[in-house]
């Protein structure tokens, strides 16, 4: 399963590229986009090692990237299912019955908030609002959002990721928006 | 129908394309700003429209402008905050995706009345296939020469990228963002000094909310005072609301300030009243920060007068039966809605966006939320609601940003306007199961 943690050429030519972006000597900033690539790229979490691999890229201290990654909510530095399903579970979506959707996902699965199917293929997550208040409840899978949802929409949805198989990214081009 | 400013080519087919965009007006401002006006032009344009930031805060946009330091030889920036994350609000998300160019348009006018070479747009990462969007459409914009060297073929140069964050709420609070983009945690920094003064890479910087730089477009081909004349007093012109919760018709909604809120939540035109023909109970009017206000209070002020979608009109009376325009998210609660178990999920997000620095920040928003959570389980103890109180107010004032306050103003408004539903749950943990008696209770 674990592969080199090194990007291919294209990869190396896209962080180059965001680099550019920055003036002389301040790379650094790179360090949040780069680390969604390396998560997307590397099994969907942030291996001490693709950490270290990180610093080196950006010619910075491994104990800056670890910093940065453990602050923000979306890298994650456990291993995780393919597919992250997101629940949001703040107050529109709560009103609207995140909750129920929460429980049924954990019946549906076998597992709890937090934990992986034995599969290797969901976790499920609960997260704060999404900014898909209006679509309430709503959970997000990699790059796209599902609004809306039904008991019935959830089966759906997770019945297609599974025959899908594949790991979802947020860095993904093709995200499927359902409403 | 109201004035649209922001949302009146919303459905055009394809307002997505740089092409179609430009059919329908777009970049004129662009043009009549670089070809025919200065910068200190443009900024004295935006004074007189009386924009304010519609961030949050509602801070006068040109005068934020006017405080930017300008010191010879070093680079000014232009940061846009996309950032998006208080609850209740998607209204830049809905702008970015539907109409992106607007955005990009505002970002160039702006730029160049601050005298900006570089502008970013600092997006919540969760927002991704956003930034994807928006990467498009500078795409578009620089194959057209409305973005890179001489721009028209005048001497403004200007380059836009995007960046993405990575999920944090607090990167939302423009010193915290700056922090961010540099490649850090997002700690917000203390103030003085001030972003105008040494924002990013210690750089003189502006930052600015999506739905405010988009404004720009329209101040500058119509004029500031035209601008004025849009909206009611020192509100000027246009606001997205970004409606949930129990209405009919959840959705972001550009109205002209100064409508009454029960036109908002009850017309066609837009919230179409409350879900399933229930009752409504209560209201947060601006993003969760701000204090929920029961049914009788957002629908008229304490002196009876008609609440209106204005800043003066939803802060008039004050915290004790007033609340504020925020950032326009407006979540609407029926009659059957448990006051205590929303808060809990808002005390939670405060806990969960903490970044830590300020001890009553930290340990504060945690102990509410504990004590929260023990009171919707139903193990209460006498005394909660007056601990909570205490709480929420050695917060209030004592952090380094304003997240303290916005974790202690929810809490303290829903004692405030609905203390015995409180005391229900801590004394009557067995009937926790029935929201809606708790109406009699309130009304
Ligand atoms: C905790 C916190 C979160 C914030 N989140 C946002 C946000 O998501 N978007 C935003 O535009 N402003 C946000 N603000 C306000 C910004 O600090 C800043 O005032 C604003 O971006 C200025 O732009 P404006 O003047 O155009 O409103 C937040 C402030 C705080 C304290
Ligand atoms: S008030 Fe809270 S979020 Fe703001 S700096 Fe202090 S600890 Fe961080
Ligand atoms: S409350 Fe769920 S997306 Fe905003």
């Amino acid at each position: 399963m674990s592969k080199e943690i090194k990007f291919n050429e294209e990869t190396i030519a896209l962080v180059n590229k965001i680099i550019k972006r920055y003036p002389e000597g301040k790379q650094k900033s790179a360090l949040l986009p780069v680390l969604h690539i390396a998560q997307a790229e590397f099994d969907g979490w942030l291996s001490p090692e693709t950490m270290e691999y990180v610093a080196s890229l950006l010619r910075i201290k491994p104990v800056e990237v670890f910093e940065v990654a453990s602050f923000y909510s979306m890298y994650n530095l456990k291993p995780v299912g393919k597919c992250i399903l997101e629940v949001c579970r703040t107050s529109s979506c709560w009103s609207r019955g995140s909750e129920d959707i929460i429980k049924h996902l954990e019946k549906k699965l076998g597992i709890k908030v937090g934990e992986t199917s034995k599969d290797g293929m969901f976790t499920i997550k609960s997260v704060e609002c999404l900014g898909s208040c209006g679509g309430a409840p709503m959970l997000q899978c990699g790059a796209s959002f599902h609004e809306n949802l039904t008991l019935e929409k959830v089966d759906n949805i997770v019945e297609n990721y599974r025959v899908e198989g594949k790991r979802k990214s947020y860095t993904d081009q093709d995200f499927k928006n359902t409403l | 129908m109201g004035k649209k400013i922001l949302l009146e080519h919303i459905n055009v087919p394809g307002i997505k394309s740089l092409d179609v965009y430009r059919q329908n007006g777009g970049y004129a401002s662009v043009e009549k700003a670089l070809k025919t006006m200065a910068p200190d032009v443009i900024v004295e344009e935006v004074k007189k429209s009386g924009l304010r930031g519609r961030g949050g805060a509602g801070f006068p946009t040109g005068m934020k402008w006017s405080f930017l330091a300008k010191p010879e030889g070093v680079e000014r920036y232009l940061v846009v905050n996309a950032d998006e994350s208080e609850p209740g609000t998607f209204k830049d998300r809905y702008l970015m995706e539907k109409i992106p160019h607007i955005l990009i348009e505002g970002m160039i006018t702006s730029s160049f009345a601050l005298g900006a070479k570089t502008s970013c747009i600092y997006i919540r990462g969760e927002y991704f296939y956003v930034s994807r969007i928006l990467e498009a459409a500078i795409e578009e914009a620089y194959a057209a020469g409305l973005l890179g060297k001489n721009i028209l073929g005048t001497n403004f140069s200007h380059d836009i990228f995007v960046q993405v964050g990575a999920g944090a709420y607090i990167c939302g609070e423009e010193t915290a963002l700056l922090e961010s983009l540099e490649g850090k945690r997002g700690n917000p920094r203390i103030k003085p000094p001030f972003p105008a003064v040494a924002g990013l890479y210690g750089c003189p910087t502006v930052v600015n909310n999506v739905e405010t730089i988009a404004s720009v477009p329209y101040i500058v081909m119509n004029g500031g005072d035209d601008y004025a004349k849009i909206g009611i007093g020192r509100s000027t012109g246009t606001k997205l609301i970004s409606a949930s919760g129990h209405i009919n018709k959840p959705g972001v909604y550009e109205i002209e300030m100064g409508i009454t809120v029960e036109d908002f939540i009850y017309s066609e035109e837009y919230c179409g009243g409350i879900l399933n023909g229930k009752k409504l109970k209560a209201v947060v009017a601006g993003g969760s920060s701000v204090p929920i206000l029961p049914a009788d209070l957002i629908l008229k002020t304490e002196k009876g007068e008609p609440r209106l979608m204005s800043y003066e009109s939803l802060s008039d009376g004050g915290f004790a039966t007033g609340t504020m325009l925020g950032s326009g998210g407006f979540m609407v609660y029926d009659e059957t809605t448990s006051i205590v178990k929303n808060l809990y999920t808002f005390a939670r997000f405060y806990h969960h966006e903490s970044c830590g620095q300020c001890s009553p920040c930290r340990e504060g928003t945690g102990w509410m939320e504990k004590i929260l959570h023990r009171i919707v389980e139903g193990h209460g103890k006498h005394g909660d609601t007056d601990l909570l109180w205490d709480i929420q107010r050695k917060i209030e004032g004592n952090t380094i940003c304003p997240l303290g306050d916005a974790a202690a103003w929810p809490v303290a408004s829903a004692i405030r306007h609905f203390r015995a539903e409180f005391e229900e749950y801590i004394n009557h943990p067995e009937r926790i199961k029935e929201f809606k008696h708790l109406q009699e209770l309130v009304s």
